[in-house]
């Protein structure tokens, strides 16, 4: 992630070893000046890839349709809302504090299970698509595989479930699934490879079974990490959970923030529901961060 | 690193520091006291797990069997067909426009997260109530559910393609903003004090030492952004009316299925294709 201090120091070492360019081994324009800038191949993508986001991005706002609403207004009206959401959130008769609160966890439940779930299929899953535990073939396909399945979004995973098997906690969870898989599968099996192969090779010279080395060398070494990604990856399925059950129907409290937002069209009731959920992703945000502070990133 | 070497085990620390076994001498319990935790730990999990389906009534051996079922309804029923190439012409345009909006978006938080984020760094921020106030404005647009956001936009700006991009505009926000606070704190600090030992201003330092060693990171993570927003634009464009969710949304909701996984087909080409333009860049400017 910190890659940053590399391009820092590809100009100035460029500049000191190519001798050639001028006098003492410092790079010179032709009226004399030093160059302090050094255009290296990774600096000239770097600006491109900066350029055709610029490029891109003017383009897009430039042909967008903006409807017939004039703006100021529109942002007012917005702001407006917001505020009276976050600073009156109450019922509004639709909904009482104890459904609201079990449709909170029935969100979380629905989460915890998908996580669960999808763990178990993930640790398997994550053992055939690490290298050093796999063969290639087999770790390849298993890749693909998965970056097939992440790249349908969850909210259509579950649209496509919920009419295949009907609607109810089964379709959310399936439809959860694909994703949770996909994505522990890419964390296991990526900290499963980094597994110091002495240790894999010790056990193996000594006669270890295929589970024996999974279990005995990979698994206790990489406890702390697979659970570290676990706990992120509930986190993301809580905010998914949400979002699923105002589309798909699936239940929760997303079901209930969908009917007060696009049916009651009371803010006060959207308000609240928006602290409670808040109030969770915080906790559950806090926790991961610290989470993955201590287990993930320790370079 | 012995701590790290205890910890790594998966044993609690109690535990550890109780083991009645001196120094250098083989303690035969170890590896079964081991096991035990981690099996103690499984089993928890495994518990909460069963708890959370009878919560929510969810049927494990129903699940098992109808999610075969479901992958061949989908094989089946998912299959474009020739009437449904015809609908191109009204997918196409709608795929760019989402994609569009997700660059946009992506990009145009991208730049203000920037500004947040170097303003509210605990390293070379202007100090202050200020990284406090960063932190929470960040962790409010990134919590708050992105269907919230709907609803709010689509209250005033009505159905256009531009609340798409603003719903998704303000999510972005939220999450780069936590995303480039942590690069830029995590940052070597070595170029900045030398640059302060020489008397530069704080904009010289931003300039020449905050930008030049965070780029690369910044966009990695806006790759990420774009990547991610493409996925999100179906559920803010089923939400608000707009791009690629919309069209989506309307044939599958009028059981025209064979041009929904027409369009399913067009957004998992972009999205594998966005992923490996992605991954190309990555590979070129680091």
């Amino acid at each position: 992630m910190t890659d940053g201090p590399k391009v820092e120091l590809v100009g100035p070492a460029e500049a000191c070893s190519s001798v050639a360019g001028g006098p003492r081994g410092v790079r010179t324009s032709r009226s004399g000046r030093i160059k302090v800038h050094v255009a290296s191949r990774s600096n000239v993508s770097l600006y491109a890839v900066l350029g055709a986001f610029a490029l891109v991005t003017v383009f897009a706002l430039a042909t967008m349709d903006y409807g017939k609403v004039p703006f100021p207004e529109a942002m007012a009206a917005a702001t407006g809302d917001f505020v009276t959401m976050m600073t009156q959130p109450g019922l509004g008769g639709h909904f009482t504090l104890p459904d609201v609160v079990e449709g909170l966890l029935v969100s979380l439940a629905l989460a915890l299970l998908t996580t669960f779930i999808g763990a178990v299929i993930a640790f398997v899953l994550g053992l055939v698509a690490a290298s050093n535990l796999s063969n290639r073939a087999a770790s390849n396909a298993i890749k693909v595989l998965m970056s097939v399945a992440r790249a349908v979004p969850t909210i259509l995973w579950v649209l496509v479930f919920s009419v295949a098997i009907g609607l109810g906690p089964e379709a959310a969870v399936t439809g959860l699934l694909f994703h949770s898989v996909a994505y522990l599968v890419k964390a296991y099996s990526e900290s499963f490879e980094e597994v110091d192969p002495g240790v894999i090779e010790a056990l193996r010279a000594s006669g270890a079974s295929w589970w024996q080395v999974v279990f005995q060398g990979v698994v206790p070494e990489k406890v702390n990490e697979m659970l570290s990604w676990t706990f992120i990856r509930f986190e993301i399925n809580f905010v998914n959970a949400v979002a699923v059950g105002a589309v798909a129907g699936a239940g929760g409290i997303g079901y209930q923030l969908f009917l007060a937002g696009s049916f009651y069209y009371n803010i006060h009731e959207v308000g609240l529901i928006v602290y409670l959920c808040l109030a969770v992703a915080v906790v559950l945000e806090v926790v991961a961060t610290k989470l993955r502070k201590r287990y993930i990133v320790q370079r | 690193m012995t701590e790290r070497v205890a910890r790594t085990v998966g044993l609690p620390e109690g535990l550890h520091a109780r083991s009645s076994a001196p120094r250098g001498s083989y303690d035969g319990s170890f590896f079964l006291r081991r096991t035990l935790a981690v099996a103690a730990a499984a089993l928890a999990v495994a518990a909460l797990g069963v708890l959370s389906g009878v919560y929510v009534g969810f049927d494990f051996v129903q699940a098992i069997l109808d999610v075969p079922g479901g992958f061949v309804w989908m094989a089946t029923q998912f299959v474009p067909s020739a009437s449904s190439l015809q609908k191109l012409d009204a997918i196409l345009p709608a795929l760019g426009s989402t994609v569009l909006a997700s660059v946009a978006s992506s990009c145009t938080a991208a730049a203000l997260a920037y500004v947040c984020a170097v303003l509210g760094s605990r390293t070379v921020g202007v100090g202050g109530p200020f990284p406090q106030f960063v932190r929470g404005i960040a962790s409010l647009f990134r919590n708050i559910p992105v269907v919230a956001w709907a609803f709010i936009l689509l209250f005033s700006f009505k159905q256009s393609e531009f609340t798409g991009f603003f719903a998704l505009f303000l999510t972005s926000f939220g999450y780069l903003t936590r995303c480039f606070l942590e690069s830029v704190d995590e940052m070597s600090a070595g170029p900045v004090e030398a640059l302060r030992a020489c008397g530069a201003s704080y904009g010289q330092i931003v300039a020449q030492a905050v930008v030049p060693m965070s780029i690369t990171s910044v966009v990695s993570w806006v790759l990420y952004m774009i990547e991610t927003n493409i996925r999100d634009a179906t559920l803010v464009g089923i939400l608000t009316g707009t791009g690629i969710g919309f069209v989506f949304d309307v044939y599958y909701k009028s059981f025209r299925y064979d041009v929904a996984g027409l369009v399913l087909l067009c957004i998992i080409l972009v999205v594998i294709v966005c992923e490996l333009v992605s991954n190309f860049v990555r590979r070129r400017i680091l």
